[in-house]
């Protein structure tokens, strides 16, 4: 039987190991193992060290202001949040149904995110391991390993991501913490310049996509044992779909499915989430862990992102893509994929999608209309979800009659990922470091499965808190002189 | 032609109490990534896997800083890079998580752990490994000095290319009118 390595008996026995930071994923994790006298792993966590208060210090402020404030939580994913808050505040103002320009253009932008996003994580950050292997030169496992040696691979990641990014700021008026997106809709559609520029590189842009998908196949079958077991963690799954069950990253209702891929519950409407999501706090991280509440926690933890959306619907309203997504389903025979190195081929069907989308976009005339906002009866509160890069994210706030944010609650798309990345590293330390000499190959294993989620650990660290405060004077020897401890109500006491 | 230099620029970059997006921008670069590299190599960045910094020409810091951790690594960077540059908003003035600075930290504390809807249980995470807390959120100049700031929230692509070009070649970065914003 497995142990669960949450949490070790005696601690204090144990030898502590350190990845501080994790590197190439966005954001500040460390993960730490302890191990006993003979190299077995008896605890192994990831740890969110950093949290920062988003979801107080938005009361009190005006609700047209957070679609363009709460973006600042996440620099890779901006958009999603941006289009989560105005989809809440959307229902704030009483936007029951937006205009055509408005919704195409929000998409348009989202696909422009999913897009460069998904470049950024597979060609930036993982395709060393991938290309390289897990264990290789340290410092050549990186993007500059990857233009030295895969050139043509490098330059079509930098421009995939480029023209994402392109599309973002044509759609948001800016790369990074754009303003496009308001409560009720748009303030910008495209101009036909602004357009045929895009349509100019959206073909290149395809291609290239399905190259990407290529290589993930390519490596998946140069080693089917690896890819078919790193990291593996069974649980249910979560996402968004479409009206009629197909893939649709911008809006929907919430399906979940079991590990063995039986739907546990489909149509829900996404307002309802806090009927079915419950989260735990543990003193480890300053990330939640959510289950669904039906399982309870042991049970009911779940996976978010591109592989459980791949895997959620049961179809991907484009062509390329939806082929792509059948040979996966074939390949996985019947039974979910759970390994997480999947995520790499679920991501690039994703990225394939957003281009083929783009595409269709840009040949729709409403891109180019007048009609940007709609107005309606004002409600108290809003609730906006969406499939951001990262999976699910969820936006609640309620808003008082002088448009002032009272109450605001996010469930970042990593968060949702919390207890999957834990058991991937706990299966990683058991598979690979059983009694073994850890190096730091080994250590990069762990990474490699905590990279896969693709987490945003900026994200997830949106909250904060008070604790006492000890300055400690040291002589060159390192031995304590002197300290004064402040006492979280504010006493300061001197000496030990 | 010029010779070649003798030795690339070493570089190290970090984000501590940021969203990333200034190292987002820093990728705006887009395709001129592949002619900075012929010209420097990077140090600790989330870019490699390189998890401390070492003697470094240049040290680029996204974000302010909100816990000990950020005010260990902001003074190894100043320790170890000859010039440091705050990058953006938060490294500046402390930026969007600034915005906690006024509310007392238990009230935020306790709304997010204890009374926030959803709750399975309500603690305050208070293991070791996390660390401590600063009861503000500080910009990089009130604790080491900073030799350049580069202001946006957060500055374009366009403006570090600007920036890290001008101190490649030997100049004193100057950012024109077009380059230079505030958000």
């Amino acid at each position: 039987m497995s142990q669960n390595l949450e949490t070790a008996e005696h601690p204090e026995t144990l030898r502590r190991v350190a990845i501080d930071p994790v590197s190439r994923v966005e954001g500040h994790g460390k993960v730490t193992l302890l191990l006993d006298d003979n190299n077995v792993v008896r605890q192994a966590r990831l740890h969110i060290v950093e949290f920062r208060g988003f979801e107080r210090f938005i009361q009190g402020r005006p609700y047209w202001e957070v679609p363009v404030m709460v973006q600042r939580l996440c620099g890779i994913c901006p958009v999603s949040h941006h289009l989560a808050a105005s989809k809440a505040m959307d229902v704030i103002v009483g936007a029951r149904r937006l205009t055509p320009t408005a919704e195409k253009i929000r998409r348009l932008m989202h696909f422009g995110q999913i897009l460069q996003s998904h470049a950024l994580h597979f060609y930036h950050l993982c395709s060393p391991d991938l290309l390289f292997g897990f264990d290789s030169d340290a410092a050549r496992r990186n993007i500059v390993g990857v233009a030295a040696l895969h050139p043509e691979t490098a330059r079509q990641g930098v421009l995939l991501r480029k023209f994402g990014q392109e599309v973002i700021r044509h759609t948001a008026g800016k790369r990074i913490h754009g303003t496009g997106s308001i409560p009720g809709g748009v303030n910008k559609a495209l101009s036909a310049a602004e357009r045929d520029a895009l349509l100019g590189d959206v073909y290149t842009m395809i291609e290239w996509c399905r190259a990407a998908v290529a290589l993930v196949k390519r490596l998946h079958d140069a080693n089917p044992a690896l890819y078919s077991s790193f990291g593996m963690c069974r649980s249910n799954f979560l996402s968004l779909v479409g009206a009629d069950g197909g893939m649709d990253l911008y809006d929907g209702w919430l399906r979940a499915r079991d590990d063995r891929g039986h739907v546990i519950f489909d149509q829900v409407e996404y307002r309802q989430y806090a009927r079915h999501i419950e989260e735990e706090v543990r003193p480890w991280s300053y990330m939640k862990f959510p289950f669904l509440r039906q399982f309870g926690k042991e049970e009911g933890w779940y996976k978010v992102g591109p592989l459980a959306r791949v895997q959620n619907c049961d179809r991907i309203p484009t062509p390329f893509a939806e082929r792509e997504r059948r040979e996966l389903m074939d390949y996985a025979g019947g039974s979910p994929i759970h390994a997480v190195l999947g995520y790499h081929w679920a991501r690039m069907i994703e990225m394939l999608h957003a281009a083929e989308w783009i595409k269709d976009l840009l040949h729709d005339p409403d891109l180019l209309g007048t009609e940007l906002t709609v107005r309606g009866e004002r409600a108290h509160e809003g609730v906006g979800v969406i499939e951001a890069p990262r999976g699910t994210l969820i936006h609640h706030y309620t808003v008082d009659e002088n448009d002032i944010v009272t109450m605001c609650n996010l469930i970042v798309s990593t968060t949702n990922n919390n207890q999957a990345m834990n058991e991937s590293i706990r299966h990683v330390a058991r598979r690979y470091m059983h009694g073994r000499e850890i190096t730091e190959g080994l250590l990069n294993h762990i990474e490699v499965a905590i990279r896969a989620f693709d987490p945003c650990l900026s994200c997830a660290t949106h909250a904060l808190g008070r604790m006492p405060l000890r300055i400690e004077l040291r002589d060159a020897d390192g031995n304590l002189v002197d300290q004064l401890t402040k006492d979280v109500d504010g006493t300061v006491t001197a000496g030990s | 032609m010029d010779a070649a230099p003798a030795r690339k620029l070493k570089v190290a970059t970090a984000s501590l109490a940021g969203c990333f997006g200034c190292h987002m921008s820093f990728l705006d670069i887009d395709e001129r990534l592949f002619e900075l590299i012929e010209l420097v190599e990077f140090d600790r960045s989330p870019l490699t896997d390189i998890k401390e910094v070492g003697d470094c020409d240049i040290g680029l810091i996204e974000g302010g800083l909100c816990n000990a951790e950020n005010v260990r690594v902001l003074r190894e960077f100043r320790q170890r890079c000859r010039t440091l540059i705050a990058v953006g908003a938060c490294a500046i003035n402390g930026g969007l998580p600034a915005q906690r600075n006024p509310i007392p930290l238990t009230m935020i504390l306790e709304e997010v752990y204890h009374t926030s809807p959803g709750l399975h249980n309500g603690l305050i995470p208070n293991d070791p490994e996390l660390p401590l807390p600063l009861n503000k959120v500080h910009p990089l100049h009130e604790v080491v000095k900073v030799d350049y700031f580069m202001p946006g929230c957060p500055p374009s692509g366009d403006t570090i290319w600007r920036v890290l070009t001008d101190l490649l070649a030997g100049r004193e970065p100057t950012l024109p009118h077009t380059l230079l914003h505030y958000d």
